[in-house]
């Protein structure tokens, strides 16, 4: 069994297994959505290869990260709905 | 049957020559404009959109004041992807020096009737928390604005109702007719020579020279600064001669992106990016803003400023063809004074008052004209 | 010719070409560094591990002694030197050849509804799926073309999700017809036949693809096109994707020739630039094998081993036949250039409607009057779909740094060395 940890999407705990995305987690989460759009629609990610730049998202404190192709740490914070 | 000849033509569908097309066609003429690639995708695709009014002299001031007098009334009918705001100026001043020149244009800024503000540290640090906190203060220059000027130039030629014909590559002007490339020849009552720097090879003795840009536009960061941010030391760098000089430039654009300028570079015709130019300009903007080091940069582009011997534009009759106006040479002005601009080309064609007097842009100054050294 | 020992080889995009080259030119003896932007090897196919023969490559490159970076996001190269940001800091390494391996992603065609959450692509469902997006149980349609359907389909049936149904755009007979040649490729069949005969009790819909995703605020269900009507289809996901694209851009960024979205290479893999190689689906779309083999001509002639890279032009050859068969099997219906709407969003990172796309000549223009393209994502999403729809040009003209977003710091870092060059 694959050591869990955590990370925290939007202010809630996610335990993910390793090699998990933060575009995983924030799904785990129960967050359909890891932006909105400029005219306000919720957007998830599309590509999942780091060329689309619909699951960006917040990531310990750098905003614009590809979720897609970061890989969780223990304490990472992740914040979506940013622009 | 074919139509009557324009009463105008207009060389370049710029923001100078959609400017013009407008205001001519608001005083009743005919126009033609061709333009030999895309309206709007020279120098107006690639420069900032500043709208500032200048002091450096009296007819770059006079010229700016009333342009931006003439955008600022225009504002409330651009559309939306005009993308106006009246974001203000801040002229930074980097150490007491600076922040006495910043009291000197206070000064005669207010002699003239133009609103500034004296900001001291703190002051400007309110303003822009992202400024670096040893800075001095700054001038708040509140009715500059910002606007996008593709879709302003099209705007205005729509509004203008003229005929635009693109891919039209004009090779030679004569008095009352150009021939395009390819061999058709349109006749016509007046023209405006708008293209930039391509003037020059209409007109050889036409004193325009290229000066090339570089910019760099960030991801979306609202909030991150507020004002059109320039350094002091940018009318140094415009104003001199130097091959190669950088400025201090940020702009913040609507989408919350962040719009970073300004480098000046003569000599170089090829669009490709100078990177030992880009890097000066970038690490001249961390000294005044060193968080932008993290934002997220997704375009960088070039372009070419139309420069004249003495930073003043072209604006009038061409001495040798009689018919020919010109309007070019506007170097980094040319969205500021496209209004201004076209108000004083229309004077001179159709004689319509102009508001601000026209002699100091007289193409006739450079009268016993030289060819750059 | 000998070898060039020592001599320095940087491979940008460690999927198969990649790790085929570094191995390649590593065991010649050169000093080789290999760079993805993933957090680990194995690009798109070989996500998350690949099976034996990815593991077996795998194991050979950690023997080969190159240098491995990962999470490394190529931003610049030019002159001898490679500009890349890894966690947000720039680095710079110099290259005697530089091998571009840069891959292939989706051509995504925009529909009414294809904003919504719960959708992706193909190879993009697989790959976030293989990242831990959870998928056992899960409702999945799978849609667009190309021989990717069926492979995602049988490996989310292995992780336990719910196909429900696959849509592939071309017709039944061109599909039989490519099956027919097959034979020439025993191996390929069998992967076919093996693939087909796991989803046996998935439908496949020839002829067929999406007009619409419907749902408020995510994805609730399709409606697909059928030979024989419309069919709505309730789903959690849906994947769809038409076909692959070269990944073309630090190729074009660099000045090599591109023709209709392709690298154009020589018969050592090297493109019309001094000492850039290219190599894998940015020379043409052909799957695993022509990769594979390309990288390891790449490295080779890279190395100088001009012998051990001739031994694969006939494998090579019979590939790229291979890919024109793929090619023509999948080739795009027109009929898809309708399936965008005029309120179809086309540019996602900006917002802009098909609508407002009407009446431009080109992608300049476009792009300058509506925003189109300039977003993020640097035109990678809307400018091939603008090409399929409108037949503008999205690709030539001048690929400006950086090549993918990289932070202003790394951006001023691109141009330092040049600059302290210039002083001395």
């Amino acid at each position: 069994m694959p050591e869990t940890f955590e990370v925290v999407v939007n202010g809630d705990v996610v335990r993910v297994e390793p090699g998990t995305s933060a575009a995983a987690a924030i799904l785990m989460a129960g967050h359909g959505a890891c932006r909105k759009s400029v005219g306000g629609e919720p957007r998830a990610p599309l590509c999942g290869m780091g060329v689309c730049f619909e699951c960006r998202a917040e990531v310990d404190g750098v905003r614009h990260v590809r979720t897609c192709q970061a890989l969780c740490r223990a304490g990472m914070r992740i914040i979506t709905d940013g622009i | 049957m074919s139509e009557p000849a324009p009463d105008v033509l207009v060389i370049g569908a710029g923001i100078i020559g959609a400017a013009c097309a407008w205001r001519l066609a608001a005083e009743g003429a005919r126009v033609t404009v061709l333009e030999s690639d895309i309206a709007g995708g020279g120098a107006t695709a690639a420069g900032m959109g500043h709208i500032v009014v200048m002091d450096d002299s009296e007819a770059e001031f006079a010229l700016t004041r009333r342009s931006r007098q003439l955008w600022n009334d225009l504002a409330g009918e651009l559309p939306a992807d005009c993308e106006y705001r009246r974001t203000g100026t801040i002229w930074v001043a980097a150490d007491e020096e600076e922040a006495a020149i910043v009291a000197r244009k206070h000064a005669w800024y207010a002699e003239r009737g133009v609103m500034t503000e004296i900001l001291d540290a703190r002051a400007l640090a309110w303003a822009e928390p992202n400024l670096w906190a040893g800075l001095a203060g700054g001038l708040l220059v509140p009715d500059d604005a910002v606007l996008y000027a593709p879709c302003a130039a099209r705007w205005l030629l729509e509004r203008a109702g003229a005929e635009l014909r693109c891919g039209a590559c004009v090779e030679r002007v004569e008095s009352g007719a150009v021939a395009l490339r390819g061999g058709e020849r349109l006749s016509c009552g007046a023209i405006v020579c708008a293209n930039g720097c391509a003037a020059a090879q209409l007109f050889p003795d036409v004193a325009v020279r290229p000066r090339k840009g570089q910019l760099a536009i960030t991801d979306r960061y609202p909030g991150f600064v507020n004002h059109q941010l320039v350094e002091l030391g940018y009318l140094k760098s415009a104003h001199g001669t130097a091959s190669e000089s950088v400025a201090f430039n940020a702009q913040p654009r609507p989408t919350g992106q962040v719009l970073l300028g300004s480098s000046r570079q003569f000599g170089v015709d090829t669009p490709e990016i100078e990177w030992p130019l880009m890097t000066r300009m970038i690490e001249r903007a961390f000294e005044y803003m060193p968080a932008l080091r993290g934002l997220s940069v997704i375009r960088t582009w070039t372009g070419f400023r139309a420069a004249t011997p003495d930073g003043l534009p072209l604006i009038g009759q061409y001495a040798a063809m009689p018919g020919v106006i010109l309007a070019t040479g506007h170097e980094g002005l040319g969205i500021t004074t496209a209004l201004a601009t076209a108000e004083l080309v229309a004077g001179t064609i159709t004689g319509s008052a102009a508001a601000i007097c026209g002699e100091p842009y007289s193409p006739s100054r450079f009268a016993a004209a030289h060819s750059y050294a | 010719m000998g070898s060039e020992r020592g001599r320095k080889i940087v491979v940008v995009g460690a999927g198969p070409a990649g790790i085929a080259a570094a191995c390649a030119a590593a065991e010649a003896g050169c000093a080789v560094v290999l760079m993805d932007d993933n957090p680990t090897a194995g690009g798109q196919i070989w996500r998350g591990g690949g099976g034996r023969e990815a593991a077996q490559w795998t194991a050979r490159l950690e023997a080969s002694g190159a240098r491995c970076w990962y999470g490394a996001c190529v931003v610049s190269a030019a002159g001898g030197t490679v500009v890349a940001e890894r966690d947000g800091e720039p680095m710079r390494i110099e290259y005697h050849e530089l091998i571009l391996a840069t891959g292939a992603r989706e051509l995504f065609l925009p529909f009414p509804g294809w904003t919504l959450p719960g959708i992706t692509g193909l190879g993009g469902l697989q790959a976030l799926a293989r990242g831990g997006v959870p998928v056992r149980g899960k409702r999945v349609v799978l849609c667009g073309s190309g021989p990717l359907l069926l492979a995602v389909a049988a490996h989310l049936r292995e992780h336990g999700a719910r196909v429900e149904a696959m849509a592939e755009q071309a017709d039944f007979g061109r599909l039989v017809r490519f099956a027919a040649r097959l034979v020439r490729w025993p191996g390929k069949l069998a992967q076919g036949l093996g693939l087909q005969w796991a989803l046996r009790s998935v439908p496949f819909l020839t002829g067929a693809w999406p007009v619409a995703a419907e749902g408020r605020g995510e994805l609730e269900s399709v409606l697909l096109r059928t030979v024989q009507g419309t069919r709505r289809i309730a789903c959690d996901w849906l994947g769809c994707a038409f076909g692959l694209i070269p990944n073309a851009e630090l190729a074009a960024f660099l000045g090599c020739r591109i023709e209709a979205g392709v690298v154009a290479v020589d018969e050592w893999q090297r493109t019309n630039v001094a000492h850039v190689f290219c190599a894998g689906e940015p020379t043409g779309i052909g799957g695993l094998e022509r990769s594979l083999a390309e990288g390891q001509i790449a490295g080779w002639a890279a190395a100088g081993q001009e012998t051990k890279a001739r031994a694969l032009f006939g494998r090579r050859a019979d590939l790229h036949r291979f890919s024109a068969e793929l090619a023509e099997a999948f080739e795009l219906r027109q009929e898809l250039k309708e399936l965008a709407s005029a309120d179809t969003i086309v540019c996602r990172c900006e917002d802009v409607r098909r609508r407002e796309l009407a009446g431009y000549g080109g992608w300049r223009g476009a792009k300058l009057q509506t925003r189109c393209g300039m977003g993020p994502c640097q035109g990678r999403i809307c400018g091939p779909a603008c090409s399929f729809l409108f037949g503008w040009d999205t690709l030539s003209g001048r690929v400006r740094p950086p090549v993918f977003p990289a932070s202003m710091g790394t951006v001023a870092a691109a141009g330092e060395r040049q600059r302290r060059e210039a002083r001395v």
